[in-house]
This record gives structure tokens, C-alpha cells and sequence, in this order.
């Protein structure tokens, strides 16, 4: 981040973004401004660009073959195409959460450990250090009781809400700034979705919260505000409330209104 | 209720044909390779000990072991692992977890797809021309292995992508999300995940050069040699040696009055010496299986 930026109550600022999948254009100008600080919802049909987005903002896209981009993504005030930006220190910064919980097959110790380790000089993490980053990331998503006997398990055989938990907890020893997440409560069950939403509500405020969802359901609970997308183009976005009740645009209101009818 | 109908009958019938059918067939595929192995057990049994191992042939190999062809083939397939599987590793990891879909890939995919159906006399050309001649390595061990390496190479490559592409994507984009780059990635969680994937393809490829002869005859192995008997260093890589493929061809074809059940000991040895890495191979992987769950 350079120091010239004027300081921003925007996290995530786009301009006329558009991006092709080889000729397919999949976003269409997508002007977007999002809040700092709380949880913003993405929702719109299957295929209409929703996690295309999300992973612009960490210019994830690019790993999955033939991505064109155009326009502008402001992060924290920097646009994240300038030629200095570094994709490693991007990502630190801007972590992503998936729809199947995608713990890395080691212990839950070495996952909370890992982004930091990669980012770190090798051996530069004292042992004391660790334990106390593990303790302080499971603790903040709520783990540090059931699986403080358990460090030395391997993640990847953890209850799915545990895993989407630690999927968290290990985006935040990297101190990020905006979580990304992907659908995280679809492969849950009612419990675990309760638990992850109420989690995201604790962090809502140090972090800012952008989630793609098709339970629209959770979009009302836990959003201040809602995008709605349809084929690319952002339709609508407005403070949640606002847009379930009294949506601005017809398209808006059929998706909706079709669930909620 | 629930009595058998005409229709329920005839695919009661029809699946005890299928059934039986596919057994047969499946019987046809195990029994030559039982009698084979049975037969060349039965006929060598007269000759084999540890001291046809450790002899060399005698009396223009009419009578004696097979140390001096068993040694050579080891030396064979050791150098060429070196070469081909550090080679054919890498390659692969390139071509799977840093290339982008492209010409360039698609034509190399392609090459190595053609390159493992290329039959061994063609490579043994190859080899010919290229390293005993024009590298000037003459007809040696190392051209010999390199020839070996070349002919490994695609099928390495191929074993190799195959392991790599079992280890989920998932743990890919979860590597990146943190920031980890494409060498930490696979460096930390794509070959720890794949390594006995890799490890048993290369062996398996590796065994089953063992029993080339077309690729090693023109290249590097010889009819007779005579070496020093249990000294696992009698031969020089940049010198000729003898190798068990040939010698049985040498023995059961080019020398008349050969004792009866040596062409024989040396088939066992060279099939046992196959299956054995084979076996090796398997009792690796389930090690390194014990340690990946997910």
C-alpha cells in the first residue's frame, strides 16, 4: 500500500470492470463500492459472475487459464494492477474462504501456521510465537476448546464445520484486511451455517466481509448491504434490507420475489 | 407374489451368461501368465542356486551363472534412472502445475503421448546415432543408459502427470489464496502428496527397461565379457557390459550345446529381478500411502 492514497471508507472500489473467460465475457462494467468494516452479500442466479468477482480481488483469476481484465480494482485505495503490486503480499491481505472447506491435508497446527510460514524467512517463527498464533487464531473463530487436545490431527479429518472454521482461523494469523468467501456455509448443515454466520459477525468490523451466497435467507441475516447480479452485470446494490423489500430494479424484484413471493 | 416372471427369468439367465463370461475371459488373461511363470520355474530349477548368480558364464557360456549379464543389467537400469526420472519428474511438474494451456504445451503433451508408442529398435537408432556416434560416447554403458533414459522418458512423464493430477485442486487454490506461489505449492503440499505416485511410476518404468534388448544391443552391450565375480564395481560406465536380455537371446539362439536349464535360469532371473522391483514398488507405496489422508 503506498502512503499517497487519500484515505478511503471503501474497501474494495471497481470501475468499469469487465472480464472475458477466452470470448466469453463473464463481468460486464461492474462499478462497485464496498463498505470497510462489515459484510457485504453477493447474490444472483448460477453463472451470473458472483464468485468471478470475488476472485478478482485477489487476482486468483489469473491461475485459471485464459482471464482477460479490464478496467480498475482499488483495494484499500491502491489499484491492484500497478505494475508494483505484488500478488503474495495482495493475497495476505485479501483472503479467501471456499465453498467446500479446503483444509491443506497436515495437522490443524501446521494450517493455521501455514500462510504465515510462507510468508515468513524459513525458521524466523519461534516455537513459543506458534503456539501462541495458533491459540490466538482458534480461539477467535471459537475452536481453541474442541481442538486445543487435537493440534497434531490432521485437518482434513475434522467435522466439515470445524474444517470451514479453521479455514478461517488460518486466513487470520496473515492479519488481513477483507475476507472473501465463496458460498462457505453450503456443504454445512443448519448448525454449522448458524456458527459460521455468528462468527462472521464477531469479525464483521475488524475485517471487512464480501460473501457470495444462494441462501438469500442469509444474505437478510447477515449483510448490511446486497449486490444483486444477473449474467455479468451488477444490477442492483443497496442496503439489504432496501433491496428485499423494496428493490429498484424489476430484474431485482423477480429474483427476490421468485423465493420470497 | 413375487414369483419369478419370464422377463425376471431371462435376466436371471442373462446375467449368469454375462458373469460367467467376463470370468472366462479374465481366466484366459492369468493362466499364460501362471503357465509361463511355471513352466520357467520347472525347467531352471536344475541350475538355479546362488552360485548362477554369482559365477560368470564358462566354456563360451555353454556352462556356468550369470554374474557378469545380471551386473550389467543393473548398471543399465541404475544409470538410466538417473538420468530419465530426475529429467522426466521435473517435466512433468512443469507441465502440469506451471504451464499454461497453450500450443506449446498441447505439442509437447502430444510428442510425449507418440513418444512412449515409438517402438525400442527406432529409439535403438536413435541412441546409435546420437550418443555412440555424433556425443562420441561410443558403445558403452553410459550410451547404452541414455538410449534406456530416452525411451523411459515419456512414459515417466505420463506416470508422473498422473500422480500429480490425483493430488484435489483444492489444496492448489487454497495454497494460493494464502499467497504461496506455484514452488511453494508444490513444493509443500502437491509433491508430499504425490510423492509415491511418482516414485512407484518411475520404478515401474524403470523395471520393465530392463528387459529391452533392442535398445541396448547396437548401444552398449556385448555378447561376452568377462568380469571380476562379486566385486559390484567390475564394470566402467564408459565401457561395454553384458546384460541378461541379451544373453539369453546370445544363448538360446546364436550357442549350440548350451546346458539345458540355463536359458531358462536366466528367463527366471530376469522376470524375478522385474517382479521383485515391482513388489519393492507396491511395499513403497503403501508406506507412503500410510501417511496421506484425506
Amino acid at each position: 500500500m503506498n502512503s499517497q492514497t487519500t484515505p478511503t471508507n471503501y474497501s474494495i472500489e471497481t470501475e468499469n470492470l469487465s472480464l472475458w473467460y477466452g470470448d466469453f465475457q463473464a463481468l460486464i462494467d461492474v462499478n462497485v463500492k464496498i463498505p470497510d468494516g462489515q459484510i457485504t452479500s453477493l447474490i444472483g442466479p448460477s453463472g451470473c459472475g458472483k464468485t468471478t468477482l470475488l476472485r478478482c480481488f485477489n487476482r486468483v483469476n489469473e491461475r485459471y487459464g485464459n482471464v482477460t481484465t479490464k478496467g480498475k480494482i482499488e483495494i484499500l485505495g491502491k489499484n491492484i494492477y500497478d505494475a508494483d503490486v505484488s500478488l503474495p503480499e495482495l493475497r495476505k491481505s485479501v483472503g479467501m474462504v471456499f465453498q467446500r472447506p479446503n483444509p491443506l491435508p497436515i495437522s490443524v497446527y501446521d494450517n493455521i501456521l501455514f500462510g504465515l510460514r510462507i510468508h515468513s524467512p524459513v525458521r524466523s517463527i519461534t516455537q513459543a510465537e506458534s503456539d501462541q498464533i495458533v491459540e490466538e487464531a482458534l480461539t477467535s473463530v471459537f475452536l481453541w476448546e474442541d481442538l486445543k487436545d487435537k493440534l497434531k490431527v490432521r485437518a482434513t479429518s475434522l467435522q466439515l464445520e470445524q474444517q470451514q472454521k479453521l479455514c478461517i482461523a488460518r486466513l487470520l494469523p496473515l492479519k488481513p484486511r477483507i475476507i472473501l468467501m465463496d458460498e462457505p456455509c453450503s456443504a454445512l448443515d443448519t448448525k454449522g451455517t448458524f456458527a459460521v454466520e455468528e462468527l462472521m459477525e464477531v469479525l464483521a468490523g475488524t475485517y471487512t466481509f464480501l460473501i457470495v451466497t444462494h441462501n438469500m435467507a442469509q444474505a437478510r441475516r447477515v449483510s448490511k448491504e446486497c449486490i444483486y447480479m444477473f449474467l455479468g452485470e451488477l444490477i442492483e446494490h443497496g442496503e439489504t434490507q432496501a433491496l428485499f423489500e423494496t428493490p429498484q430494479h424489476p430484474k431485482t424484484a423477480d429474483y427476490v420475489q421468485m423465493r420470497y413471493g | 407374489m413375487f414369483t419369478e416372471t419370464e422377463i425376471s427369468k431371462r435376466k436371471r439367465q442373462t446375467e449368469n451368461v454375462m458373469r460367467i463370461f467376463f470370468l472366462v475371459m479374465t481366466s484366459l488373461m492369468i493362466l499364460p501368465l501362471l503357465l509361463i511363470i511355471g513352466y520357467l520355474l520347472y525347467k531352471a530349477l536344475p541350475v538355479l542356486s546362488l552360485e548362477f548368480l554369482f559365477t560368470n558364464p564358462k566354456d563360451n557360456m555353454r556352462a556356468g551363472g550369470l554374474w557378469a549379464p545380471f551386473l550389467g543389467t543393473i548398471y543399465l537400469v541404475v544409470v538410466s534412472l538417473f538420468v530419465s526420472a530426475p529429467i522426466g519428474i521435473f517435466a512433468a511438474v512443469y507441465l502440469n502445475e506451471y504451464a499454461r494451456e497453450s500450443w506449446f504445451t498441447r505439442i509437447t503433451n502430444l510428442a510425449v503421448v507418440n513418444l512412449a508408442g515409438v517402438p525400442s529398435i527406432v529409439h535403438a537408432l536413435f541412441g546409435v546415432g546420437a550418443f555412440v556416434l555424433f556425443a562420441g560416447l561410443g558403445e558403452s554403458i553410459l550410451a547404452a543408459s541414455l538410449t534406456l533414459a530416452i525411451m523411459t522418458l515419456p512414459v515417466i512423464i505420463a506416470s508422473t502427470t498422473e500422480a500429480l493430477k490425483a493430488v484435489p485442486m483444492s489444496f492448489r487454490e487454497a495454497c494460493w489464496n494464502l499467497g504461496a506461489t506455484r514452488w511453494q505449492t508444490i513444493r509443500r503440499i502437491v509433491i508430499p502428496n504425490s510423492i509415491s505416485g511418482i516414485l512407484t511410476g518411475v520404478i515401474l518404468q524403470v523395471s520393465r527397461a530392463a528387459g529391452e534388448t533392442a535398445p541396448i544391443m547396437f548401444t552398449g552391450a556385448v555378447f561376452y565379457k568377462n568380469i571380476t565375480e562379486g566385486n559390484l564395481f567390475a564394470y566402467n560406465i564408459t565401457e561395454q557390459c553384458m546384460a541378461l536380455s541379451l544373453h539369453l537371446f546370445t544363448i538360446s539362439t546364436q550357442v549350440p550345446d548350451v546346458t539345458e536349464g540355463i536359458p531358462y535360469g536366466t528367463a527366471v532371473v530376469l522376470v524375478g529381478s522385474v517382479l521383485l522391483v515391482n513388489a519393492a514398488s507396491i511395499v513403497l507405496r503403501v508406506y507412503l500411502r500410510t501417511r496421506k489422508k484425506w
